[in-house]
């Protein structure tokens, strides 16, 4: 196999693998957002601390998100919607998955883009029509890349990224959600 | 065959002295015996019921073995009927296995159930529902389907829907009229799916990872590629991800007759509807797994992979001549649209078919050698306990161990395994 360079340190998370095997309780991660009403739609967002590895985690440093309604919404804009979130946060998962597998597969990968759309039926959050559902209806993602590699194999790449995505699961599949007031 | 040996007494029972006892009389467990007895090795082989007892009582009625007769071989017994491209039904199965079982005079005691199997200071001892054995070493050979896997939130499915595993279903008229979810798109959901369909009832086939094959390609069998590409011969420690490959769902595939492809295209096209993998129920509804697609992709692409190995293959040793030109499949047709949930208590679906796998049962095995999955920790079939020995696994020693035809070869090195170890132990 030839020295691939896509930056990802495939061999360190090939060494986690098998330390979690055993050791399940230190694969158990809690991920934290914490977020603040501003005015109006818009609320601020912060990320920073995590849980992971049996002990408390930090980012390097605070990330601010800055959440809001578009004009068309009467909204100030401030910011991107919330489920404009989720394409964020699934273009950016399938985005990682596609890197390290390629670097797993001895893929050399010159550059990876993509375009994520999600179809959504604002109805359904007007309430206009209880048949229509709040969230997406669908979501597409096209990705455009250039390797070394044939188009199988990229599609390949491609096929395991979202096999291996948490995004992708967490978009896909049911997940249970408890909201509380403390 | 007891031995010479004065048996020991316990509570007035008599403990009888063997060398080797092998567990269950199917083809794994009567190949061992072949073996075993080929080395004039002093062994039983204890049966839980009859010879074949799975293949009698386990099985529904319309399967047939997945590779083709000319392959259902075992050792010193092959198929020499009139159908050599031909699939065994289920009584052919246990015919075959029964023919082998009186050819290689395997000392089988049917009936005979092992409730415990414990280690002593030079072996162990095993405890039967017919007395108490003593050996040096024991050959588990009591199959890796004993139970159906059925995921726990089939608790949750409503009281008015019946639910059933691989082990009650026998044909489709022991199911209420009306629609069916099948689960699983293994070799045994996609066969349920196509006889429930062509019963009547309008089935929905929840797909989860799968393994696509056509029945024949370049007009040979599928699993003649497997074998004479060297696939299946790939040993245990070849194999790139090995858990991966022991826990892989049985190929889409089905022994009839008419050598028909049963993949999920087949399946759509008689009207069987596919939804993604059944990932929950909440208040009373099932709520599928909206990646489909890639699903679909995944097992399109690998089966396009093992297509060009075949090809290549078929280059390289210059048989292309022998056999049709290369072909390509359709890609798995994605429906325009897929359910993501469904009502259980609406009435639209009476019966469940979970078709979702089998796991080994191991409760009456008192040695620690079982890991926190359920499964046996092993090497190539030689246990993690001296003279312990499984036989029959998922890719046990190599991809074909899973199949009748696999056996003689794993069995063969596993007994040779077990004879050293006994001449070793026996100088020391």
């Amino acid at each position: 196999m030839t020295t691939v360079t896509n930056g990802v340190n495939v061999q360190a998370l090939l060494d986690a693998r098998e330390v979690l095997k055993g050791a399940p309780e230190a694969a158990q991660f809690t991920w934290r957002a914490s977020a603040k009403w501003q005015s109006g739609v818009h609320s601020t967002i912060k990320v920073q601390s995590f849980f992971g590895l049996g002990q408390e985690q930090s980012h390097k440093e605070e990330s601010v998100f800055e959440a809001d309604h578009p004009e068309v919404f009467a909204a100030e804009d401030g910011g991107i919607t919330p489920i404009e979130y989720l394409l964020v946060g699934l273009a950016s998962c399938l985005t990682a998955g596609v890197a390290s597998v390629a670097e797993n597969r001895g893929i050399q990968l010159r550059s990876v883009e993509s375009t994520v759309e999600g179809a959504h039926d604002i109805r359904g959050i007007l309430g206009a029509d209880s048949d229509v559902r709040n969230g997406y209806n669908d979501i597409k993602v096209t990705f455009t890349i250039d390797a070394d590699a044939s188009k199988e194999d990229i599609e390949a790449l491609v096929a395991q990224s979202q096999k291996r995505s948490a995004v992708f699961d967490a978009l896909t599949n049911p997940t249970n959600v408890t909201v509380e007031v403390a | 065959m007891p031995d010479a040996r004065a048996p020991k007494s316990t509570g007035g029972q008599a403990i009888e002295r063997t060398i080797t006892v092998v567990i269950g009389a199917g083809h794994a467990g009567l190949a061992a015996s072949h073996f075993l007895t080929g080395r004039s090795i002093d062994h039983v082989v204890l049966e839980r019921g009859e010879v074949a007892n799975s293949w009698r009582r386990e099985r529904w009625d319309s399967l047939r073995l997945l590779t083709p007769n000319w392959q259902s071989r075992l050792p010193g017994l092959r198929y020499e009927g009139p159908d050599p491209d031909g699939y065994m039904t289920v009584g052919e199965v246990t015919e075959f296995i029964e023919r082998f079982a009186t050819a290689s005079r395997a000392p089988v005691r049917t009936g005979t159930n092992v409730t415990s199997v414990r280690r002593t200071d030079d072996g162990y001892h095993v405890t039967t529902t017919r007395g108490e054995i003593r050996c040096r070493a024991v050959v588990i050979a009591s199959g890796a389907c004993n139970q159906p896997s059925v995921p726990q939130f089939r608790d949750a499915v409503p009281a008015s829907v019946e639910q059933l595993t691989p082990f009650d279903y026998r044909d489709p008229a022991k199911l209420p009229d009306g629609g069916v979810l099948v689960v699983g798109a293994s070799a045994t959901g996609v066969q349920l799916a196509a006889e429930l369909q062509r019963s009547g009832r309008p089935v929905t086939l929840s797909v989860g990872e799968h393994v696509r094959l056509p029945r024949t390609y370049r007009g040979r069998d599928v699993l003649w590629w497997m074998d004479a590409s060297g696939l299946w011969d790939q040993r245990y420690d070849e194999v790139d991800d090995l858990t991966r490959a022991r826990r892989l769902p049985s190929p889409q595939l089905a022994g009839t007759p008419e050598r028909t492809t049963l993949d999920l295209n087949a399946l759509a096209s008689i009207g069987v509807e596919l939804a993604g993998r059944w990932a929950a129920v909440r208040d009373g509804r099932a709520l599928f797994s909206g990646g489909l697609r890639n699903v679909f992709s995944l097992a399109d692409l690998k089966l396009g992979r093992l297509l060009d190995s075949f090809d290549e293959w078929a280059r390289t040793r210059g048989c292309d001549a022998a056999v049709d030109p290369p072909e390509r499949f359709a890609p798995t047709r994605v429906p325009e649209s897929t359910r993501l949930q469904l009502d259980l208590r609406s009435g639209e679906i009476r019966a469940i078919v979970w078709a979702t796998g089998f796991r080994p049962d191991y409760g009456w095995l008192d040695v620690p050698v079982v890991d926190a999955k359920g499964q046996l920790r092993h090497e190539g079939g030689v246990v993690d306990s001296p003279g312990l020995y499984a036989l029959g696994l998922p890719v046990l020693r190599r991809r074909k161990s899973t199949f009748i035809y696999g056996i003689e070869d794993d069995a063969r090195e596993v007994i040779d395994h077990l004879a050293r170890y006994l001449a070793v132990r026996r100088r020391s």
